[in-house]
């Protein structure tokens, strides 16, 4: 054999496996992949779901991933790291997706980011030190029609403006001042 | 199935029409001011006023003036009309409902009055409006199937099966003069063609409903308004190419538009209508979902298949085309959403009815987001030709608060910005293109003079640079190295050279990327360059040593004769 | 991997012959065959610009397309401009007035390594335009690059280095930052990666992926911050990694071997074969100074491609090795000079009786060494034989035959059959005190079967080899080889292709290359007179021995000839 997919020196693999055996959630995913046949062009669908269920993609669950579809890990990795809808590191308890399409963009929503940066003392892209709060940008989300829009735990919210937004995230962010 | 099922669905769903239809808008935009809780308080009211035996309450797709919603509109029909449609008898239009508004609005069947703001239905953004592909938006249910087969729903699959071949039926696409949708504009009878030809016991038929430019939610909107008409297209496409596994590419940013067709499918399969010998025909045909994840260069058709496969969305070199080596090697379609949906409309109706509207190249109609700094944001569909300045002046009443449109941008990432000046240009794949912009897939965002244009181009092209995927040289390190030029102009750090670069730099990135991202990228900062000139230079400072010898004047004179001509070389100069 | 998919070097079914169809270069017309074998599957597959132009002896600069990998088209430095054969409303070829082919002109370049040619194809590789595109792909290329050329491993054969000199700038006019990446990545035991220096040909992936079938580098994250990579904590470790360095057309995946050791342009490259196994891969040693620095594999389609594996090209520290046996010893490690030592052993042999000597020869030498040997063997009645040495084969390159020349042993009627099946025999009948005379070259036969006790009861024992070993401490006669580097001489391959090799450096202290003293101790003993050169002494057993029939050293050219087996 030239090399193997998970040859003798992949020691993480087996621990992932007994680690996944305890935790109901793999159990969960595996059925999901079930589901479609561990077919290998569903890994998307199957990321979707481990994001999901986990909240972000830890490289373990990757590898656990790969292993379930026969899928090469830098392939998983690779797939994982390209779109910008799955995340390798945890977000925080709360999310605030402030939409950057252009209609949301004319009207406005480069100074909600703003605010909100200032406010939460954190970057697009980040999160806030007590994990209360992801910060996002998204690439227009199709609310064009009420920009300009922001997301906040998954909620669409119209017509926002900086004092809005701020007044949204109150409950969120600085507990104690 | 049988066509005699269909007609009893739908006469069931006519004697089931109450004397009074209260429409409530159910896609994403007016759910996000909790049209949902509007539905539910009408459903209330109605019961407690103990009409439910008069009057429907129905959610339904885009009622098309998103600003104004969440949107309520109250049709009252003699019997056996199901639609507002068919009996030609829209009611009043409620802008703006909440849930409290509720009683009052039930109220009015009963002669109440009622304090909810009133829309005109007459006003130029519905009247001027002609209704393909949005034909049963705002009016059927899109999450019951039979809602869409009382409104001649999956009729055009049976005649297609029964009656034509494909090869009559493509010579009927082709007759019919219908362009792709997505933004270039390829006779979609001619593709379909080149598909049915290739030889190969394996096709596909894909559906990019990866609607990836800032600024356009027509897709998002058919989709959830009307799935099935998008199923029904697929379907009649895959018969005439000889497919019989569909996959619709769905940007994961859509949730409702996802769940929607989930369920469309289901029902679909369900009554026969997808799935082994459809219409009792020999033809058998399915569909599943594939979920983006975020990533506009799956816009672009090689990506698009690649992430299908469940790959990195980077694109391929072609030839070889998808339609003779697409998805998993074998002979693909693909066309967007609003190009399917154009295909049952065009089996019932002829190929004659929907060449004899529009210009002579751009045939039928076309779906418009607009939004932006316009007083009506929401969708439109109108004739191809239709001049810019109805459709932003006339049909979107123009700036909000007295304010002056600067420009309007089309094709979005990709496209270009059209000044004032020019608004009188037909809107069609042509004109749009000799301005420097495209038609694209429809997002219109309408700018006014606060809007700065060399901010606009500085936010595509960032748009670009974080949505390039990085495997040609010239996307991957050219937009960056736009963005940057961009940047500097912007904080006024910029000299008359740097302007020149960053033009260079526009037409090597467009001459010399892989994929249509890359190639068009430079577009909004040309197009910019070419009507808003001034403004740039405004932001350059003041050359200590004079213009170089070769410097771009600042006039737009060193723009002319270099109008996208590869054969005479990528210019390096001014000269 | 299962799926590995093995280089097509079986023997193909004759292919159909295929349509030719003629193409403009640069004004140069020239006729290319319309589709041309998939390297990898062999399927045919359109012929493309880039091979055009290759058959029109144009050189189009290149970063990502290489002729044994799948495209990619992700470069861009091959764009050109090109037109074709118009065509009219009637399906017919438009013609000029004076009755040629009127050219349409493509309004957009097209990449070279993806563009199918057309009949009638013209394709501009020298226009303004062109060249305008490479000097802009080449400065975006630059952009990000660290330009640490004065200590970069690749400098010298690096092609950024090359195509600047044609289409660089003197200047960058780019001056923003440059993205950086991870340097000194450990990307498997035998490969350090570079990611500021990657330019994201994808040339390595598409080789691991498709010819190797180990998926195990990629490509994450997207854009300009896209890097390649293997998946966190996961080595870069099967047996063909360093030929990722070979085709990693800038320094971004150097050798660890390799690295630092030695400025490029000082080795002098001498056409060699690898002789791990018995595929017989071919190869370029770097040499300078009478030191080997490192192996390189030479394109040879008919054998290994452009490919090696890394256990053969590692394989050459043995050469330079301190103790290499360089000296020449006579009986109780006596001093003594190669014409006296010739001489005595000479006498000894021609005293032997008939059939009262065996001779026991390496797999491992050259076929006309062999077949000297063989000729000594018929005078002396000896028995011969020679020594397998299996391993594990893989589905790419790696035989299970380490010996790089058993065929060679086999048709020079040096091996038994099955080759080793006389060793025991001979340990019986020294036994026994039949055999009396031992000759063994380049083995260690105590280990196999013949103890140091069994060869003490020997009269005679003539070793040549070339690194110490327990037999060679017993050998009354002690002769110095050579390694391959340090001679020259052909290797009959596994599958019957006979292929010679150069050399590279000189052997040291007293050891000569064995076919030289060989001659001259036939001479000695039989009276038989040879040829004193290697191309005299292939031709002459070409003509004795009938598996090498008509074939010629000259003939054999640097890729080899086959011979039916």
């Amino acid at each position: 054999m030239i090399a193997t997919l998970f040859n003798a020196k992949h020691d993480r693999l087996p621990k992932i496996l007994e680690h996944a055996s305890g935790d109901k959630r793999f159990k969960i995913l595996e059925a999901h992949m079930k589901k479609h046949q561990f077919r290998q062009d569903a890994l998307i669908e199957v990321l979707h779901k481990a994001q999901e269920l986990f909240g972000y993609l830890e490289d373990d669950l990757l590898l656990f991933i790969a292993c379930k579809l026969k899928l090469p890990a830098s392939r998983v990795y690779g797939v994982a790291t390209f779109y910008h809808f799955f995340t390798l590191k945890p977000n925080g308890r709360h999310t605030c997706v402030v939409c950057l399409g252009t209609a949301c963009y004319v009207k406005g929503a480069a100074k909600i980011l703003a605010a909100v940066e200032e406010r939460t003392k954190v970057k697009a892209g980040e999160t806030t030190p007590d994990n209360e709060l992801s910060l996002l940008t998204a690439r227009c989300i199709g609310a064009c029609g009420i920009a300009p829009a922001v997301v906040y735990d998954g909620t669409v919210t119209p017509r926002q403006t900086p004092e809005t937004a701020l007044d949204h995230l109150k409950g969120w962010i600085g507990h104690g001042d | 199935m049988v066509i005699d099922d269909l007609t009893e669905i739908a006469d069931k769903e006519r004697a089931a029409r109450k004397r009074y239809t209260i429409r409530c808008c159910m896609a994403a935009g007016c759910m996000s001011s909790n049209s949902k809780g509007v539905k539910e308080a009408l459903e209330d009211a109605v019961n407690q006023a103990g009409l439910q035996q008069m009057v429907e309450v129905r959610g339904v797709g885009c009622m098309k003036l998103c600003c104004q919603g969440p949107l309520v509109q109250i049709d009252s029909a003699t019997a056996g009309a199901t639609f507002a449609l068919e009996s030609n008898e829209v009611g009043p239009l409620y802008q703006k409902v909440t849930p409290e508004d509720a009683n009052s609005l039930v109220s009015t069947l009963k002669g109440g009055q009622t304090p909810v703001q009133r829309g005109d239905p007459r006003h130029p953004f519905f009247s001027a409006q002609l209704s393909i592909v949005l034909a049963n938006s705002g009016f059927i249910d899109p999450e019951r199937i039979e809602s869409y087969i009382t409104a001649e729903g999956y009729q055009a699959l049976h005649d297609v099966l029964r009656e034509l071949t494909p090869k009559d039926l493509i010579e009927r696409i082709i007759k019919s003069g219908l362009r792709g949708r997505g933004g270039a504009g390829y006779p979609t009878g001619l593709k379909w063609a080149t598909v049915g030809k290739a030889a190969s016991q394996q096709k596909y038929v894909i559906c990019n409903a990866d609607e990836g430019d800032p600024g356009a939610f027509m897709d998002r909107s058919v989709l959830e308004s009307d799935p099935h008409s998008v199923l029904e297209g697929m379907a009649i496409a895959a018969y005439a190419v000889g497919a019989n596994q569909g996959f619709i590419y769905v940007r994961a940013e859509y949730p409702l538009a996802i769940a929607r067709l989930h369920a469309a499918i289901k029902q679909a399969k369900k009554y026969g209508l997808l799935g082994s010998g459809i219409f009792e025909s020999p033809f058998n045909f399915n569909i599943d979902l594939r979920i983006g994840a975020g990533a506009f260069v799956c816009g672009e058709e090689t990506a698009l298949m690649a992430s299908v496969e469940g790959k990195r969305g980077t694109p391929r070199p072609r030839p070889p085309f998808p339609a003779e080596s697409g998805l998993y090697n074998s002979p693909t379609l693909i066309n967007n959403v609003e190009t399917f949906a154009n295909v049952a409309p065009i089996v019932r109706k002829g190929a004659e009815w929907f060449a004899g509207i529009g210009t002579e190249k751009s045939k039928g109609t076309k779906v418009f987001a607009l939004a932006g700094k316009i007083t009506n944001t929401g969708l439109i569909e109108v004739p191809m030709g239709t001049a810019l300045r109805k459709i932003v002046e006339e049909m979107g009443g123009g700036a909000p608060d007295g304010g002056k449109i600067k420009a309007v941008q089309t094709g979005g990432p990709s496209g270009g910005c059209i000044p004032a000046e020019e608004l009188d240009t037909p809107v069609d794949y042509d004109s749009l293109t000799k301005l420097g912009s495209i038609m694209g897939s429809g997002g219109m965002i309408v700018m006014d003079e606060t809007t700065k244009m060399v901010d606009v181009a500085r936010f595509f092209m960032e748009f670009c640079m974080d949505e390039s995927c990085g495997k040609c040289v010239p996307c991957r390190a050219g937009t960056a190295q736009m963005h940057q030029l961009l940047n500097k102009i912007l904080a006024g750090n910029a000299t008359t050279r740097d302007l020149q670069k960053l033009e260079e730099l526009c037409y090597m990135v467009k001459n010399t990327s892989l994929c249509g991202l890359g190639q068009t990228a430079p577009n909004p900062v040309l197009s910019t360059l070419r009507f808003f000139r001034k403004e740039y230079t405004d932001l350059l400072m003041p050359d200590a040593f004079g213009p170089r010898p070769n410097a771009v004047n600042g006039t737009g004179h060193a723009a002319a004769g270099r109008n996208l001509a590869p054969t005479e070389g990528v210019p390096s100069s001014g000269k | 991997m299962s799926n590995a998919p093995s280089l097509p070097t079986e023997t193909k079914p004759a292919p159909a012959p295929v349509e030719k169809i003629k193409v403009r270069v640069d004004g140069k017309e020239v006729e290319v065959p319309k589709t041309t074998p998939d390297p990898l599957s062999g399927r045919p597959l359109p012929t493309t610009m880039i091979q055009a132009c290759n058959a029109a002896r144009v050189d189009v600069p290149h970063y990502c397309y290489h002729p044994k990998l799948p495209v990619a088209g992700n470069c861009r430095m091959c764009l050109v401009e090109f037109g074709t054969a118009a065509v009219g409303q009637d399906r017919k070829p438009v013609l000029n007035p004076d009755g040629t082919s009127k050219i349409s002109k493509s309004p957009r370049p097209a990449i070279a390594c993806a563009t199918p040619v057309s009949p009638g194809m013209e394709i501009y590789t020298n226009t303004p335009a062109v060249k305008q595109m490479r000097e802009g792909v080449l400065e975006f290329l630059l952009i990000n690059h660290p330009l640490d050329c004065p200590i970069c491993d690749q400098a010298g054969e690096c092609k950024l280095q090359e195509y600047s000199v044609e289409y660089g700038k003197s200047e960058s006019r780019f001056v923003e930052p440059k993205v950086h990446k991870p340097k000194h990545v450990d990307l498997g035991p035998r490969i350090v990666l570079d990611d500021e220096r990657c330019i994201l040909c994808t040339r390595c992936i598409r080789f691991t992926k498709d010819v190797v079938g180990d998926d195990a580098l990629g490509i994450v994250n997207r854009g300009s911050y896209n890097t390649l990579t293997a998946y966190p904590g996961k080595q870069f470790d099967n047996n063909y990694t360093l030929n990722t360095v070979d085709i990693c057309p800038v320094g971004a995946l150097t050798s660890k071997d390799f690295r630092f050791q030695m400025r490029v342009w000082f080795l002098k490259e001498t056409k060699s074969l690898c002789t791990s196994c018995a595929t017989g891969c071919n190869i370029i040693i770097g040499s300078r100074e009478e030191k080997v620095y490192r192996y390189e594999p030479r394109e040879n389609d008919a054998v290994n491609s452009s490919w090696m594996c890394d256990s053969g090209r590692l394989n050459y520290k043995w050469i330079g090795r301190a103790d290499r046996l360089a000296k020449l010893q006579g009986p109780g490690s006596s001093a003594i000079g190669w014409s006296a030592a010739l001489k005595e052993i000479s006498e000894k042999l021609k005293q032997a009786a008939k059939g009262s000597t065996a001779l026991i020869a390496s797999a491992r030498q050259t076929n006309e060494e062999l077949y000297l040997l063989g000729k000594l063997a018929v005078k002396l009645g000896a028995m011969t034989d020679s020594v397998p040495r299996p391993g594990e084969a893989d589905k790419l390159l790696l035989n299970a035959d380490r010996n790089p020349n058993s065929l060679g042993a086999r048709l020079t009627g040096i091996s038994a059959d099955p080759m080793g099946s006389n060793l025991p025999k001979i340990a019986e009948a020294i036994k026994s005190g039949r055999i009396k005379t031992l000759i063994v070259f380049g083995e260690d036969v105590t280990e196999l079967g013949m103890s140091p006790d069994l060869l003490g009861m020997l009269q005679t024992l003539i070793v040549s080899d070339i690194l110490p070993n327990a037999t060679t401490r017993l050998a009354h006669y002690l002769l110095p080889g050579c390694a391959h580097a340090e001679k020259r001489g052909t290797f009959t391959q596994t599958k019957g292709r006979v292929q010679r090799f150069m050399k590279a450096v000189e052997p040291p202290g007293d050891a000569r290359p064995e076919w030289e003293f060989l001659h001259e101790l036939i001479l000695n003993t039989t009276g038989q007179d040879g040829y004193a050169s290697i191309e005299g002494l292939f031709n002459q057993m070409a003509g004795e021995v009938p598996a090498f029939k008509d074939l010629s050293w000259a003939g054999l050219g640097d890729s080899g000839v086959s011979i039916p087996i």
